[in-house]
């Protein structure tokens, strides 16, 4: 029973990991069909921001809320990062979506590379805060409180999201763009101010999955982005594109199988069971489990 | 559709405007001359022992020129097997770094582990290669665009992760396979016989070539033609597009495989590093450096990446690189850097590679030329 918690609790914290990466992805990709590659490297530079800020921001490390500060740096940059890469790499090849896959192609290997050369490529240990440091008693169960950290993230993450897409006109801009973004453009909308807005809050995100991906790994290397990011890409494929809830409820699926398979059978089974889970449903329920559109519009 | 704007589908050869008909236009060669003259450059290099100061290290027929131009030419033949799914078909797959693996991974253990001689297992490397690919193909094709690209890299993945696990301490994890030097025979072997895998490396991108040469020529090639320009159109046309795409798939597995064995021949060994998702990346970063869907695109861009791959990894411990300071000394030092922000550029300034650049200054230059009278 106590494994089960463990692993419950592990993989939702895996889950909300997955989530942070995966529904930036998913908004991008629904809205813009750009699958993005850099959205690694967003997460990288949230990472190694956040690594950065808690020993050489005032204010910031790892006591009490320095490690706040750390972490809003970290989002800071991997937003920043995102906005510049949207206005002056994909803005300008709009349209041409196989150039925008290459160039996030391209920054996905140049960016990690960057990172590797000023900070190496060995990685380095992660200020963990005392806030998350030790663990906590759920049902007779020791579970660290990083855990919980990146649980209760990806839901306030959730919510803003949630928020953000069915209260506020941005959102039914973004909401009616990934629906059909010939028909928003029509009606007079400029549909390209919402890129800009969607890439700016995968980017952050993405910076915040770094950031907390940092607490859950215990350390940050320069490519922790692209491997996270494959996952993420599954979720995204699975969940579909059309809804935040589906991708919430595949980002939790794929971290509960991932962990309890690991567990269960041999190690690294899990990541090959999310893949056999994928190849299933892109099989049998093109476009994922909630909805109805089909992914392969662009191709 | 992303293919209707595919710069790429352009060779070079019919960009030649028919407006010009200039008296003094110059004959124009036969197609065969550009191959024939590098291929004959090609099987002289052994023989050469010109130096070239500044772009290789020794003279033309040392071992580490050898070495390394055997490294590019293996690139090129797989760069070459990849574009035959990206360039020529429009198949965005994700997973090709899988294929190579497999023929480098099963080579190597064959030999390793029940011994068998490196023809035997290189055959039955070659034919894992393919089956894996046809298996895969089969399932994967049935989704298209980047559900497509998604399904082969998530089996690429798969496949990384159980040779990077280690299962049964077989594959030997982040460390590798090294090459059982006592299965191959003594001429493979050794520093004085690299020449002998820069033969291997060349009949292997000469054959990879030719074989996606001939294939485009073929009606097959027709029919992939029309499936990169609209997919949906040749279907209305009567002919099902899955059996073509899925022959294109399984030969460019293939190739892949024999690849991964010149490659495990050549290295001497192989690490989980050509399992990885970036590897494939890498290839299609190469592809879209030489040009799409052209005859020589892919293979020029490998050759120039893998060259510049190493030659800058080289710059960057030499002494020249420790006089700079550290800010412009530290990303240089990285190829990856370098080349990743070339290729962002390249996509920008040069879509459609360097294959396509000299059609482009000539139609700048008529543009001028044009513009002026």
């Amino acid at each position: 029973m106590s494994t089960v918690v463990l692993l419950v609790i592990t993989g939702l914290g895996l889950g909300a990991l997955y989530f942070l990466i995966a529904s930036g992805l998913s908004l991008i990709f629904g809205l813009m069909d750009v699958l993005n590659f850099a959205h690694g490297a967003f997460l990288a530079i949230g990472a190694y921001g956040t690594w950065w800020a808690a020993d050489h921001l005032p204010g910031a490390g790892p006591a009490g809320f320095g490690f706040l500060v750390a972490v809003l740096f970290g989002v800071a940059a991997g937003t920043l990062a995102a906005t510049l890469v949207e206005l002056c790499i994909i803005r300008p090849l709009y349209g041409r979506h196989r150039e925008q896959i290459l160039a996030t192609v391209g920054l996905s290997l140049a960016v990690p590379a960057l990172i590797q050369a000023i900070w190496g490529a060995d990685p380095l240990t992660f200020p963990k805060p005392e806030l998350v440091r030790g663990a906590v008693g759920v049902l007779g169960v020791n579970i660290p409180k990083d855990r919980f950290l990146l649980i209760l993230a990806a839901v306030a993450v959730f919510v803003a999201l949630w928020l953000f897409n069915s209260r506020t006109r941005y959102g039914l801009i973004v909401r009616a763009g990934v629906q059909d973004r010939a028909m928003v453009t029509a009606l007079g909308i400029d549909v390209r101010k919402s890129f800009t807005l969607v890439f700016a809050i995968g980017g952050a995100a993405a910076a915040l999955a770094g950031a907390l991906g940092g607490l859950y790994f215990g350390v940050v290397t320069p490519t922790q982005g692209l491997s996270l990011l494959i996952f993420a890409f599954i979720v995204v494929v699975i969940g579909g594109t059309t809804s935040l809830t589906g991708c919430a409820i595949a980002s939790i699926t794929v971290g509960l199988i991932q962990q309890f398979a690991n567990y269960y059978t041999v190690a690294g089974l899990g990541d090959i069971a999310v893949v056999i889970v994928l190849a299933l449903v892109l099989l049998t329920r093109q476009g994922g489990l909630t909805a109805k559109k089909s992914a392969e519009r662009v191709a | 559709m992303m293919t209707d704007t595919d710069v790429a589908a352009k060779a070079p050869e019919t960009t030649e405007p028919p407006v010009m008909k200039d008296v003094r236009a110059r004959r124009r060669l036969p197609g065969w001359t550009a191959p024939v003259v590098l291929l004959a450059v090609a099987l002289a290099l052994p023989f050469s022992t010109l130096y070239v100061p500044g772009l290789f290290e020794g003279t033309l027929n040392s071992p580490p020129t050898l070495h390394l131009v055997a490294f590019c030419l293996v690139f090129g033949g797989l760069a070459t097997s990849y574009d035959l799914l990206y360039g020529r078909v429009g198949l965005l797959s994700f997973g090709h770094a899988l294929y190579f693996a497999c023929g480098a991974y099963v080579a190597a253990l064959l030999m390793r582990v029940l011994e068998l001689p490196l023809l035997w297992s290189a055959l039955i490397a070659v034919v894992g290669g393919t089956l894996l690919s046809l298996v895969l193909g089969a399932v994967s094709l049935r989704v298209n665009g980047i559900a497509l690209a998604m399904v082969t890299l998530a089996f690429a993945q798969a496949g990384s992760i159980l040779i990077s696990r280690d299962p049964g301490r077989l594959t030997g994890g982040e460390e590798g396979l090294s090459l059982n030097t006592a299965m191959v025979p003594d001429s493979f072997v050794g520093v004085f016989n690299t020449v002998n895998l820069y033969w291997v490396a060349l009949a292997y991108a000469v054959f990879a070539v030719g074989v996606v040469w001939w294939l485009t020529a073929s009606p097959v090639g027709r029919v992939w033609q029309g499936i990169r320009a609209n997919e949906q159109r040749v279907a209305v046309l009567g002919v099902n597009p899955y059996p073509y795409k899925l022959v294109a798939f399984t030969v460019g597995g293939g190739l892949a495989s024999l690849g991964g064995v010149a490659y495990l021949l050549v290295t001497g060994g192989v690490t989980p590093v050509i399992t990885t998702a970036e590897f494939t990346l890498t290839l299609l970063v190469m592809v879209a450096l030489g040009g799409a869907g052209t005859r020589w695109g892919p293979l020029l861009g490998a050759v120039l990446y893998t060259y510049a791959d190493h030659r800058l990894l080289q710059l960057g411990g030499s002494d020249a690189f420790a006089a700079l300071p550290a800010w412009i000394a530290a990303p240089l030092s990285q190829p990856l850097f370098i080349l990743g922000t070339l290729f962002v550029l390249m996509v920008f300034f040069f879509p459609g590679g360097l294959v396509a650049l000299p059609g482009r200054v000539r139609s700048a230059l008529r543009d001028r030329r044009t513009a002026r009278t």
